[in-house]
């Protein structure tokens, strides 16, 4: 596990956009765990100024770095607190759609037959799901809440990476290690999760990073949509109230800003799983 | 070839079969009855029994069932529940007008993205390379809502030039016509939620033609090309990009679905009357049969995409076998 934290580090830091790209994540994860204690204001709270009224759509000032919104709330805290809302969300739904995408891959590549048939004829219906609609609807149904955002998006994220793993392993379990595994007994069980998936690994974790940054983008999707968790301050929620209120055509400073920290997020993480990449396919590397 | 296009068309009634059970049940696990907002509780409970049976609700659940995958197959999708007019009616006009949307970005976008990326590989390293590299993964990291709405305050409210949503000025074609698609009124409307989507949608095609392009010029024909004497030009674009164009074609059908399903948050920002907006509007209206067959659609186009996506691989490229 170390050593495999290691390669991971020390490949995506070989290159300059990978190093950049890692830096900015770092910064990105700090501020998801010191956010709430290094924001200047209460999120939520109204600001007013020294005559006792309400900053309302203030523009950037000396108190209020990135301004106020039309209830006068604190942008830049605001934007500090939503770092953690879109790594949450992010990283639980990846985790999820990776686990499930490497199982189902695992297990259909390996038997074939009508496993196999069976498995991907689901994965197609999961295909053919349209992802935001889908979510949007299941949340109408359900609630909006963190959890059911999560379990939403993974339902409709696994697909991809089921298919991809897959393939990988319909090459691998043809390969003369796992025929050797075969002639000393190992069972299909021990065969998959022993001889194969750790050679899934790499291939899992570029996956891990392409479904964070897709998964932070429909977070931001869902946010914005107005259907994102009404207790949780999130960057897509943020531009959600900027757009609903009419108030962002006259107070740039309340759209800007969000959009900026799902770029960084976004762009570091996609680079890094790039970066990464390179692992899995060598011929990346002449590129 | 043939016996595979049956088993693939199988498999697509198969999987558009499931879809709708799966909708049939998502929709019946609505919180309270999917009437209450159309069945005034103040209503007679004569009236009320009325208009259930109008809306097919007092069968019993199997009967609804097979009733609702009948007319579905056939493309009607009853009626809705806020305007009681027929929702296939309600809905083709704004299908045409995601599409009108869709497909003029998406080939422009992957018309560019096919030149550029081409041309881009060929001067790898260079200073366009790098800064279009950067600006494309940008964009592609940047929600295409926040760009709409960034676009929105540059173009609409700063600058004046074009409004900023709508499909055409409010009033100005009480009734939507062809002739609606061809006005100087719809394309002042349609340039701006276009050039936002096309910004977007080209970034994808670009970076996978400049990395099979980068892949195809250290190959052994492209090599053989310039031995026998041809102009850089050819090489470039008869031998190389004739071969790299195939990872990208195939893309082609699966965004399209992609691109339908993600129109719902352009649709929004600029307030464009498409299935998407459709079916935002019906779920805050709680107008279920609008929201199923706009749901439904979307999802066809999904399905048909990815179809085309596995039949296109196979004609493009040879060396595929189909069993």
């Amino acid at each position: 596990m170390i050593e495999l934290g290691r390669t991971f580090f020390t490949t995506v830091w070989q290159t300059k956009a990978g190093r950049i790209s890692l830096l900015l994540l770092g910064i990105c994860i700090l501020v998801a765990l010191l956010g709430p204690s290094i924001a200047p204001f209460e999120p939520r709270a109204r600001n007013y100024d020294v005559s006792n009224k309400l900053l309302r759509l203030s523009p950037p000032s000396r108190n209020h770095w990135l301004g106020t919104t039309l209830q006068g709330q604190d942008i830049l805290s605001q934007i500090l607190w939503g770092a953690r809302s879109a790594l949450t969300v992010g990283v639980a739904t990846a985790l999820g759609v990776v686990l499930i995408g490497v199982n189902v891959g695992l297990v259909a590549g390996y038997y074939g037959g009508w496993i196999d048939a069976l498995l991907m004829r689901i994965t197609d219906v999961f295909l053919g799901l349209p992802f935001l609609p889908f979510i949007i609807v299941v949340l109408s149904i359900t609630g909006r809440s963190t959890t059911t955002i999560i379990l939403a998006m993974t339902v409709v994220m696994w697909r991809a990476t089921a298919r991809i793993v897959r393939a990988q392993v319909l090459s691998l379990k043809e390969m003369q290690f796992v025929a050797a595994a075969r002639v000393t007994g190992a069972s299909d069980l021990t065969i998959i999760y022993r001889e194969i998936a750790p050679n899934i690994v790499p291939l899992a974790l570029v996956n891990i990073a392409f479904s964070l940054a897709w998964a932070i983008i429909t977070e931001a999707s869902i946010g914005f949509l107005g259907y994102g968790d009404p207790n949780v301050i999130s960057w897509g929620s943020i531009m959600y109230s900027a757009f609903s209120s009419q108030a962002m055509y006259r107070a740039p400073w309340w759209v800007v800003p969000p959009g900026i920290a799902i770029m960084v997020l976004v762009s570091s993480v996609y680079l890094v799983g790039r970066g990464y990449e390179r692992i899995v396919n060598p011929r990346l590397d002449t590129q | 070839m043939n016996r595979y296009i049956i088993v693939r068309l199988i498999h697509m009634a198969i999987t558009l079969w499931a879809m709708l059970t799966l909708m049939f049940f998502l929709f019946r696990m609505l919180p309270g009855e999917p009437t209450m907002t159309v069945i005034n509780s103040s209503l007679s409970p004569q009236a009320q029994a009325a208009m259930r049976a109008q809306f097919g609700l007092d069968r019993p659940l199997v009967e609804q069932y097979l009733s609702y995958i009948a007319s579905y197959a056939r493309f009607d999708f009853g009626l809705s529940f806020q305007t009681s007019r027929s929702v296939s009616e309600m809905i083709e006009g704004r299908l045409v007008n995601t599409l009108a949307l869709i497909l003029p970005s998406l080939l422009t976008a992957y018309g560019v993205g096919a030149f550029l990326g081409a041309k881009l590989a060929w001067r790898r390293g260079g200073g366009l390379d790098t800064a279009v590299v950067i600006v494309a993964t940008a964009f592609q990291a940047a929600p295409v809502f926040w760009v709409g709405m960034i676009a929105i305050l540059f173009f609409s409210v700063k600058l004046g030039l074009f409004p900023a949503g709508h499909i055409v000025t409010p009033g100005a074609f009480p009734e939507p016509t062809w002739r609606m698609y061809l006005s100087a009124d719809f394309l002042h409307h349609f340039a701006l939620p276009f050039l936002v989507n096309t910004a977007y949608q080209v970034c994808f095609p670009l970076l996978l033609m400049r990395s099979s392009m980068l892949g195809a010029i250290g190959e052994d024909y492209v090599e053989f090309a310039r031995l026998k004497g041809l102009t850089e030009r050819r090489v470039l674009y008869r031998h190389a990009m004739r071969n790299s164009l195939l990872p990208m074609a195939t893309t082609i059908p699966m965004i399209l679905g992609w691109a339908v399903a993600g129109s719902v948050v352009i649709e929004t920002v600029f307030s464009w009357p498409g299935l998407g907006l459709l079916m935002i509007e019906g779920v805050e209206r709680s107008d279920y049969p609008v929201v199923q067959a706009a749901f439904f659609l979307i999802a066809v186009l999904t399905i048909l995409g990815t179809f085309a996506a596995d039949l296109l691989y196979g004609f493009l490229d040879p060396r595929i076998v189909y069993k």
